[in-house]
C-alpha cells in the first residue's frame, strides 16, 4: 500500500504504533519506517540504547518503547525524517508531537498553525510550543505542537500561514 | 604539454574524491582531474541527509560531505586540475589527451587510471520535449542549489525516484509549488520515507501516469498527462491538463563511459545498472589492466556506494603500484563489506542483479 500511495495505511501504521498503556504513560517516539533500506543512525542517536540493534544495515528499526522517554534526540538524526514523538496525554483534552520541520518561516512559539495529516490535507489547528534542533544538524527543526487529542494518529505536518 | 603520473582519477564527485583520498595517503604522483571549476560533483548539490551508516557519514548532508572529503585528501600530494576535460585516449602511447582550463591541450601519461565520470541523464519521448521549461532534475537542482536561481514556481515533476522525490523537495523549500509527480510506474520508485516527505506536503503522486505532450509556445505553459495501464500503455483519451511553468524529467541516469569505450574496455549493457558499464573484477579493474572504474559511471546507484566504490579502486590501483595494505585505515579495508550490507535487502535487488551480469 505504501508503495502505491506514499504514506502508511492504518494496518501499516498499527506495526511501528505502541499501545494505548504506553502511549498514555508519557512521551514516546514513533518511526514510521517500514520499508528495508539501507540506514541506521538512529541507533546511533538515541542515548538510552532504545533503538536496534541492528543485526544488518537494511533491517527495520526496532524501538524498545519502554527504554523510550520521548526525548526526541532520534528526530534530528533520522534522514528520513520518519521519526515523531508523541505525548499522549499532555494536557485536558490535547496531546503534544514533536515533528522534523525544515521548511520557512519556522514558526515561533505559541503560534497558531494548521495540521496536516500523511496525505498533505489540512485537519484542524495546533498551537506551536517549542522550536529545538540539534546541535550537529541545526537546519532539520524539532517542532512541539500541541494538537487536539483525537488527531494524535493523523496529525503529522504543519503549515505556517505566511500572514498569521 | 605532456605530463607524468603513477595514478589518474578522472572525475572528482564521491568516487573520484574518495580514491584521490586513497592514494594521496600513498606517496605516489596522483592527479585529479575535474570538467567543473569545483570539486564535489554532485554532492554539492544535495541539501538532504544522507543514508547508510555512520562510516558512510549517514545523517550528514550531501554538501557538507563533500567539504569533508576535500578537507581529507593529502593536497600536497596530489595535483588537482579543475576545469579539465578528459576528452581522450591515445592506445598506442597509452595518453590521456584533456583539454585544460579552455586554454591548452595536455597530454597526461599514467601507470594506473580510475574513471570516475558519473552519469548523466536521461530524457523522455514526448510532444514538444523542446519547448523551453523542460529540465532535467539535475539541471534543477543545479541551478538552485548551485547557483541560487529557482527556474520556475508551479511544477510538474515525472519520476517517482529518489531523484524526483528530493528535487520536489527541494524545490518546495525554495518556495515553488509542486503541482505533482508522476511515474508511469505502479510503485514508487525511491524510499518510502522520501516519499512520505513530499505527500505530507500536500503534493500528489500520480502512479501509473506519464506525459502524453507538452502545451505551449515559447516556453512550457501547461503539460498532458496520460494514464498507463498495466501493460506500460498511454491511454491518451483519458489525458487530462495541468498549467506549470517548469516541467521536470528524474527519469533515469545513464553511466557517462566514453572514455572506457575509447580504452576498449569490454563492456556490456545492464539495464539495471542504466546502461553499457564496463566487465571488471570485485577490484573494479575492467578487462584493461590498470584501469578502473567507479561511481555512477560503473553502474547508476547512489553516492554512498559510490563513495565505497572510490575507496575500493583507489586501494586496488595503489596495489597495482606496489602499495603495501597497511597503508590503508582500517575503516578503508572494509569497504568492501560496507558495499555489500548498502546493497543487501529488497531495495538492492536490483542493483545486486546488475553487478553480477558485470563481475568477471
Amino acid at each position: 500500500m505504501f508503495q502505491r500511495c506514499g504514506y502508511l495505511s492504518d494496518e501499516e501504521l498499527s506495526s511501528v504504533f505502541p499501545d494505548m498503556d504506553r502511549l498514555q504513560s508519557g512521551p514516546v517516539a514513533i518511526i514510521e519506517c517500514i520499508q528495508e533500506i539501507p540506514c541506521n543512525p538512529c541507533q546511533d542517536a538515541c542515548p538510552r540504547d532504545a533503538i536496534g540493534p541492528f543485526i544488518r544495515m537494511t533491517d527495520n528499526p526496532v524501538i524498545n518503547f519502554e527504554k523510550c522517554n520521548g526525548c526526541g534526540l532520534c528526530i534530528g538524526s533520522c534522514p528520513g525524517l520518519a521519526i515523531f514523538v508523541l505525548h499522549l496525554c499532555y494536557g485536558q483534552d490535547t496531546s503534544m508531537i514533536k515533528i522534523p520541520y525544515e521548511m520557512l518561516p519556522v514558526p515561533c512559539p505559541e503560534q497558531s498553525v494548521s495540521l496536516l495529516d500523511r496525505s498533505g490535507q489540512v485537519i484542524g489547528r495546533g498551537i506551536v510550543k517549542k522550536i529545538q534542533s540539534l546541535k550537529h544538524n541545526p537546519k532539520t527543526h524539532i517542532i512541539w505542537i500541541e494538537i487536539p487529542r483525537e488527531l494524535y494518529k493523523k496529525a503529522r505536518n504543519i503549515k505556517v500561514d505566511n500572514n498569521e | 604539454m605532456r605530463i607524468s603520473f603513477d595514478a589518474v582519477i578522472i572525475g572528482a564527485g564521491p568516487s573520484g574524491l574518495c580514491a584521490a583520498k586513497v592514494l594521496s595517503n600513498t606517496g605516489k604522483k596522483v592527479l585529479l582531474l575535474e570538467r567543473d571549476p569545483f570539486l564535489g560533483g554532485q554532492l554539492l548539490k544535495q541539501t538532504h541527509m544522507f543514508f547508510g551508516s555512520k562510516q558512510q557519514y549517514a545523517g550528514i548532508r550531501g554538501y557538507e560531505i563533500a567539504n569533508i572529503l576535500i578537507k581529507d585528501i593529502k593536497h600536497e600530494n596530489i595535483t588537482i586540475l579543475t576545469d579539465t576535460i578528459a576528452t581522450g585516449y591515445y592506445p598506442e602511447e597509452r595518453v590521456l589527451l584533456a583539454f585544460k582550463q579552455e586554454k591548452e591541450l595536455i597530454q597526461i601519461e599514467f601507470k594506473q587510471l580510475i574513471v570516475a565520470t558519473g552519469a548523466s541523464e536521461k530524457s523522455l519521448l514526448f510532444e514538444n520535449n523542446d519547448l523551453p521549461g523542460i529540465f532535467g532534475a539535475g539541471a534543477v537542482q543545479t541551478l538552485m542549489n548551485m547557483y541560487g536561481v529557482l527556474p520556475g514556481m508551479d511544477i510538474v515533476m515525472v519520476g517517482s525516484g529518489n531523484i524526483g522525490l528530493i528535487v520536489s523537495y527541494q524545490l518546495i523549500q525554495a518556495g515553488a509549488k509542486v503541482n505533482c509527480i508522476i511515474d508511469a510506474a505502479k510503485n514508487i520508485g525511491g524510499y518510502f520515507v522520501h516519499a512520505a516527505k513530499i505527500r505530507r506536503l500536500g503534493v500528489p503522486i500520480l502512479m501509473q501516469h506519464t506525459i502524453h505532450k507538452a502545451i505551449g509556445r515559447s516556453t512550457i505553459e501547461a503539460v498532458e498527462i496520460a494514464p498507463v495501464d498495466d501493460q506500460w500503455n498511454k491511454i491518451p483519451e483519458k489525458s487530462f491538463r495541468r498549467d506549470c511553468d517548469v516541467l521536470c524529467l528524474a527519469v533515469g541516469l545513464g553511466p557517462m563511459t566514453e572514455i572506457l569505450w575509447q580504452m576498449g574496455c569490454q563492456m556490456s549493457y545492464v539495464p539495471e545498472l542504466g546502461g553499457s558499464v564496463p566487465i571488471r573484477k570485485t577490484s573494479l579493474e575492467t578487462t584493461v589492466p590498470g584501469v578502473f572504474v567507479a561511481g555512477d559511471a560503473a553502474g547508476v546507484e547512489e553516492a554512498s556506494s559510490a563513495m565505497l566504490e572510490g575507496m575500493i579502486a583507489g586501494m586496488y590501483a595503489a596495489k597495482n603500484l606496489g602499495i603495501a595494505e597497511d597503508v590503508f585505515q582500517k575503516e578503508w579495508l572494509n569497504s568492501e563489506s560496507y558495499l555489500k550490507e548498502l546493497r543487501h535487502g529488497p531495495v538492492g535487488e536490483k542493483i545486486r542483479k546488475g553487478i553480477e551480469k558485470v563481475e568477471a
